[in-house]
């Protein structure tokens, strides 16, 4: 039987081997994904993302209670960074996600970013639509730890939790464009903290900043503290709420559709470099290069070459 | 179908039972990152099912076991078991802390492949798993 069929016969030992094909990009990970991708897109896809040490890993272990309780099965992918320099990495997440390990309706794997960039892993959503087809939701990506622009989450998920906590900066924090513009949800964590309340009233009145027309849906901003085992039931009724928002407004469809717009875009992005390295040693390239590097020719109009050149195009590499 | 060459190998540094002592294993996790590896490290007082069921969701090319506890020869069968139960007994698995020499035929006996004990040279630990990471083949 095949490594696919055993998925969608519910085997979690080929789920797991899977993943690993999948991630790895390989032949046996892209024939299996042709096969289960049709089983897939009923799953509510729900991102996470903040600054490092800000809770994320603890949150998620709190929703898999929250979902596990309402009889969820869910799966969680965590991100950790690669390493720059030696591509190795310490994927730490699963630290905070203790005491499911007899639970069969819960499976959490982690991913390294691979120098993906975004704060993702380039298989994110390929390992999402595995769990999908394999009957788990909602499935929950974990970001690596964010600063202010990593935003390619939202293009991933139909439900965006922002994770912020207190501690880390003055009221001109939330001014700033980039990564707080793309929260659906607001959660600020560590409310037994005493910064929590400012940093949640800052976050708020940004909302009350904005001009034009009231937003379609207004992101709600909601405190937690995992040590008091607060909050939690708010923020799992207003994952809820928005994906009921999703559906009821049409919302889902067409994120759904920018869902795969960008992830045909990131497989196009990928040939394309895939390309331009093998073709990196081919002599009229090293041309281009040299012009290029001693300012005989741009960067742009040598882009512009290459993307013409016959090789590049046909896919002789 | 055989795997790329170029994955990284997958490891897990795991702390069983009731030891706290982890800068060893940290330090193990440390070299295994900076030889390329993917490492996930589960933190401490890790049970046997705790251990496995890591091991099966990570689907990891390696086990490593850090004990300091003096509860090796308790620990390291159900252990074993347990990964055998969770369908990993292809992995490799090694162990490191302070093993007695004495028991270490024992503890190979398990099915345990190497003990890295005080003193280790790290990068005789990371060659040691760069020779022995098992090749994993699957029908599509």
């Amino acid at each position: 039987m095949s490594l696919s069929a055993r998925v969608l016969d519910g085997d979690r030992r080929a789920l797991a081997r899977l993943l690993t094909h999948v991630e790895n990009d390989d032949e046996l990970g892209r024939i299996a994904l042709d096969r289960l991708y049709h089983h897939s897109g009923t799953a509510h896809l729900i991102g996470i993302t903040g600054p490092p040490g800000a809770g994320k890993s603890t949150l998620v272990n709190e929703l898999i209670r929250a979902y596990r309780a309402h009889g969820n099965r869910i799966a969680v992918i965590a991100i950790d960074p690669s390493s720059p320099l030696t591509g190795g990495a310490t994927l730490g997440d699963r630290i905070r996600m203790t005491g499911w390990h007899s639970d069969p309706d819960v499976f959490i794997r982690s991913m390294a970013s691979r120098r993906y960039g975004g704060g993702l892993a380039a298989q994110t959503l390929a390992l999402a639509h595995v769990f999908d087809a394999a009957g788990f939701d909602p499935i929950v990506m974990e970001t690596v730890g964010t600063g202010q622009d990593e935003v390619a989450i939202a293009d991933l998920a139909l439900t965006t939790i922002l994770v912020q906590a207190p501690g880390l900066g003055d009221s001109v924090q939330t001014l700033k464009a980039g990564a707080l513009e793309i929260g659906d949800l607001f959660v600020v964590t560590k409310a037994d903290r005493a910064e929590s309340a400012t940093l949640a009233r800052d976050l708020q009145r940004l909302k009350t900043l904005r001009q034009g027309d009231p937003p379609a849906w207004d992101p709600p901003v909601l405190k937690t503290s995992a040590t008091r085992q607060e909050g939690i039931e708010d923020i799992f009724a207003a994952i809820q709420r928005h994906s009921d928002w999703l559906i009821e407004s049409g919302e889902r469809e067409r994120r759904q559709r920018r869902i795969a717009a960008a992830e045909i875009a990131a497989f196009v992005q990928a040939e394309v470099l895939r390309r331009a390295d093998v073709n990196r040693r081919q002599s009229h390239v090293v041309n281009l290069i040299e012009d290029v590097a001693a300012r005989k020719a741009t960067p742009h109009w040598a882009a512009q070459r290459l993307l013409e050149t016959p090789a590049f195009r046909e896919d002789s590499c | 179908m055989a795997d790329s060459a170029a994955r990284p190998i997958r490891v897990l540094v795991a702390k069983p039972g009731l030891d706290g002592h982890d800068r060893g294993a940290k330090v193990m996790a440390r070299a295994f990152r900076d030889a390329g590896f993917e490492v996930i490290y589960t933190g401490l007082f890790q049970t046997p099912e705790m251990i496995a069921a890591a091991a099966a969701q990570e689907d990891v090319d390696v086990v490593g076991l850090s004990i300091l506890s003096g509860a090796h020869l308790a620990l390291f069968p159900p252990i074993m078991a347990a990964l055998r139960e969770a369908g990993r007994e292809e992995a490799l698995v090694v162990a490191g802390g302070t093993i007695p020499k004495a028991d270490i035929p024992a503890v190979t006996e398990l099915g345990i492949a190497a003990v890295f004990g005080p003193g280790t040279r790290l990068a005789d630990a990371v060659d040691f798993i760069r020779a022995n990471a098992p090749t994993r083949q699957d029908e599509p």
